[in-house]
């Protein structure tokens, strides 16, 4: 619905010292994340510097019925914080501070604009760890992590982001402010609401607080690099590592089209003609470290690894990570639209589900690189293709179909860490079921009766 | 890019490159300071590929972004997909040139008296600085400051003045002769560039270039007047008048007489390697314009590929590294300087906090966004602080510059030199 009469003239008037741009230049650059294709241009971005500002925004927003889209840094892979028809960006980028080291209590307290780096390098300084490590974490904000429930590197051993929020700040629809959660490990006094906001993907409310738990970094790491003729030698390293009761803080893998495309791209040595590349790597008490390395290298030998390379210092470990960290750069080059997905299957699925994308690729005839976190069963076929050629683009979106289909159909989810956004919104009755997409429906009507938060996203209100 | 070519007539594809992820923004020092999406590359992408769409006229607002934007590079060491940002930047420059967004009279008279013509006739530019150096030299510079004639200028020309660099007695012709053979037996031979700020102001930086160069078996070929390279107008909206500033260079130093052409500046070897993409399509000098890109080395690169001898005369100083953004950023040069830096004996290297982030020089940003180019100073100036080093080691006339002045308003006891002319010292210093 169209706002009668000037929008950014009313904001302004309604929201004393807000910054409010308006111009095409000013609103273009807000008009996408970092989803490929998807594009919207707001009628507004509005720029908040405190809590207040937000309430304020709400507010106006709930008087005049103008849906309200929060960002961070828009580099989010569904669409979450692409803009909806005729609604204002609320953008959270200068709500950055960190606000509280706490270290007798082991939690970092930051405003949601934080980057995730920055809060991971305060968490450092003060000699401890915040493991979530997301792939934007140089740029992501603390508040779109939350709001996604990002995953990372480190999944497998320490969980994702909803592991480490201790407590939020929330500006409700119509502006009403709550803080949930506290500095307690243990607090069963009512329902968490805390964990309803996490992964809400801005639906239900403002994230402008975050307390964070950190805990001891790891005081020793051992990165080994394995190579295999067949992705199935690799998955069975997996499992039989997991089955030795071994938890590594790495599994990470490449299958064969993202090898080459590496190769290609950073001429590091790797073997042309291999099925499959798994970087491991183990942390924690240097003498854990010691024996979980050798029991690997045993267990990859074991299956089939026909070359292992183990790291004898930081710069080995970080050559041997050269191939893993350069994947998506290397794909990312070979053609002008790269759509990175995020497909999940339980572990014990995974060769299963990595040759199914290959046969998917053959048989619609696309060039899909696939790598990712072998230990958590989190998949990235990466999409090579060209948002121009709309016929390509069709065959992408059945392959998308298949792909997310049979990761259902083996007890897997549409998205592991990317969040549902727009671009899943069509698969996830599929995944979920109607009735969980019913009950997702009763808890945002309730938290946001008139629908102006992120409306559109995730589902829609009306089945 | 080559010239004539417009965002909207630019392959597609290398805009589409862009995958808008984001990671280059924690690298931008505009969107640093800002939190603003306009004012990073992501941003200005978007704003470009809107024009090559047709869903943007390139407004006043568009140019204004544009000379907001640094050209640092940063964005493109950050960028997972390779975007050639340089390409685009310089494209949609001149686009906003040609729309005439930011015309006015005055602009166009500055703009005429230097790009189209100071930075097209080498000898009229000698000319000016000559000028220039009479006026400092004869003490009238002083004695205006004394009597404080400056704050009769407006506002931003007494910015300006401030900023007027020191003029050197000799230029580069008078202290180079246009063929110089090494003592020991030859084993390349190399043009030398002496650039347009590099000749007026660091005459003695090119001087010790050619020796560093003799010194390591090199005839060093010197055209006593050689033209602008062009870079400075690529990276200001004229594409035309730079394709022929390379023409000029390309006839001048004919590359296939060459086993290098070396230059010292980081700020135009940027540029100086991208004469193919300015001349692609030139039915005369395209072939030769992608020969003399393979031939065009900076300095620190040309010494560490042919293996430079280790000085034996020793520095006792501490020094610490500014990366010219045109050299990590623009050429990817990161190693070399390091290792000859590190080769001098008694040279203790101590690295710089954000080595990589422009100081604000960017080739004229200082003089066309003075506020954003003073506080890259104030930052920069703060980290080689905090290093205690004595001197700061760079490769760039213009950070050369810009740094110097930054450390005289501090009143540091901190020397500016780049790393070629601290490796002639120490040459020099094995005689005595």
């Amino acid at each position: 619905m169209a706002f009668p009469g000037n929008l950014t003239a009313a904001l302004r008037a309604g929201c004393a010292g807000l910054e409010v741009r308006d111009q095409p230049e000013e609103l273009i650059p807000y008009s996408f994340d970092g989803t490929a294709v998807l594009q919207q241009l707001p009628a507004a971005v509005v720029f908040a510097k405190s809590t207040q500002e937000v309430v304020s925004v709400l507010r106006w927003s709930a008087l005049n019925k103008v849906p309200v889209v929060t960002r961070g840094s828009g580099t989010g892979l569904s669409g979450g914080s692409v803009p909806v028809p005729g609604g204002i960006v609320l953008c959270l980028s200068k709500m950055d501070k960190i606000l509280e080291v706490d270290a007798a209590n082991l939690t970092l307290r930051a405003e949601s604009g934080a980057l995730t780096a920055t809060i991971s390098g305060a968490a450092e300084k003060a000699g401890l760890f915040y493991p979530p490590d997301p792939g934007s974490m140089k740029i992501s904000t603390i508040g779109g992590n939350v709001a996604e429930n990002s995953g990372g590197l480190r999944g497998l051993k320490y969980g994702v982001t909803r592991d480490y929020v201790m407590g939020l700040e929330v500006v409700l629809s119509g502006g009403e402010v709550i803080w949930t959660g506290n500095k307690c490990v243990k607090d069963v006094a009512g329902y968490t609401l805390r964990d309803l906001f996490i992964g809400s993907e801005g639906t239900l409310g403002v994230i402008t607080q975050v307390l964070l738990k950190l805990i001891p970094p790891p005081a020793a790491r051992k990165t080994m690099l394995a190579v295999y003729d067949d992705m199935e030698k690799a998955a069975h390293t997996v499992s039989a590592i997991i089955a030795a009761k071994i938890i590594p803080c790495t599994l990470e893998f490449l299958d064969r089209v993202t090898i080459r495309c590496v190769e290609d791209y950073a001429k590091i040595g790797l073997p042309r003609d291999a099925e499959a590349i798994l970087l491991m790597e183990t942390d924690g008490h240097p003498a854990a470290v010691e024996m979980e390395a050798a029991a690997m290298e045993k267990i990859a030998r074991e299956n089939g690894a026909r070359s292992l390379k183990t790291a004898a210092h930081a710069a080995e470990a970080a050559s041997l990570a050269t191939a893993r960290r350069s994947a998506f750069s290397a794909l990312a080059r070979v053609a002008p639209t790269t759509i990175l997905e995020d497909a999940t299957v339980p572990r014990n699925c995974l060769p299963e589900m990595i040759g199914f994308i290959q046969e998917v690729g053959k048989k619609h005839r696309l060039k899909i690189g696939t790598f990712g976190h072998m230990g958590d069963g989190n998949l990235h076929p990466t999409f090579l293709t060209d948002e121009k050629n709309r016929d390509e683009m069709h065959r992408v979106e059945a392959a998308m179909q298949e792909i997310f289909h049979r990761a259902v159909e083996l007890g897997g989810t549409i998205t592991g860490e990317h969040g549902v956004g727009l671009a899943k919104k069509k698969f996830l009755e599929g995944a979920v079921g109607r009735e969980n997409v019913a009950i997702m429906r009763r808890i945002k009507l309730a938290l946001d009766p008139h629908g102006l938060l992120n409306p559109g996203k995730i589902f829609d209100l009306s089945s | 890019m080559s010239s004539g070519e417009t965002l909207a007539s630019l392959d597609y594809s290398i805009l589409q490159q862009c995958m808008h992820c984001g990671l280059c923004l924690p690298t931008c020092p505009t969107y640093d300071a800002t939190k603003n999406e306009q004012h990073s590359p992501r941003g200005r992408i978007s704003l470009m590929r809107a024009i090559a769409d047709g869903r943007l006229a390139p407004t006043r607002g568009f140019g204004e972004e544009m000379s907001y934007c640094l050209g640092c590079l940063a964005c493109e060491t950050a960028c997972p997909a390779g975007v050639d940002y340089a390409h685009l930047f310089e494209t949609a420059r001149a686009d906003g040139e040609r729309a005439g967004v930011l015309d006015h009279p005055l602009r166009r008279i500055v703009r005429g008296l230097t790009l189209k013509f100071l930075f097209t006739h080498p000898r009229c530019l000698r000319m000016a600085g000559r000028l220039l150096w009479l006026y400092q030299a004869s003490g009238l510079q002083k004695l205006a400051r004394v009597l404080g004639l400056p704050r009769l200028l407006p506002n931003r020309l007494r910015e300006l003045e401030a900023l007027t660099p020191i003029i050197l007695a000799k230029f580069s012709h008078q202290l180079i002769a246009p063929v110089e053979n090494p003592k020991e037996k030859r084993r390349y031979r190399v043009g030398l560039l002496t650039g347009c700020v590099q000749d007026l102001v660091f005459a003695d930086i090119n001087r010790d270039t050619a020796d560093v160069l003799l010194a390591n078996g090199c005839e060093v070929v010197t055209p006593p007047v050689q033209p602008c390279c062009g870079s400075l107008h690529a990276h200001n909206g004229d594409p035309e008048t730079a394709a022929g500033m390379a023409r000029r260079m390309i006839d001048l130093f004919n590359p296939a007489s060459f086993d290098a052409i070396v230059t010292n500046a980081a700020g135009c070897g940027s540029h100086l390697k991208n004469y193919g993409r300015l001349l692609d399509g030139d039915p005369v000098y395209a072939n030769r314009a992608r020969e003399w890109d393979r031939k065009v080395k900076d300095i620190q690169e040309w010494l560490v590929e042919i293996g430079f001898r280790t000085p034996k005369g020793v520095i006792r100083e501490r020094v610490t590294y500014h990366e010219a953004c045109h050299l990590c950023h623009g050429q990817k040069i990161t190693r070399q300087p390091r290792e000859i830096l590190r080769s001098i004996p008694g040279l203790e290297l101590v690295e710089l906090p954000e080595s990589t982030w422009c100081c604000g020089s960017a080739g004229v940003y200082n003089l066309t966004q003075p506020e954003t180019a003073m506080a890259l100073q104030k930052r920069k100036v703060g980290h080689i602080f905090s290093t205690q080093a004595r001197v700061v080691a760079t490769s760039n006339p213009g950070c050369h510059l810009q740094i110097s002045i930054g450390l005289a308003r501090r009143q540091a006891d901190v020397r500016v030199d780049q790393p070629v002319s601290l490796l002639a010292r120490a040459y020099r210093l094995e005689k005595d």
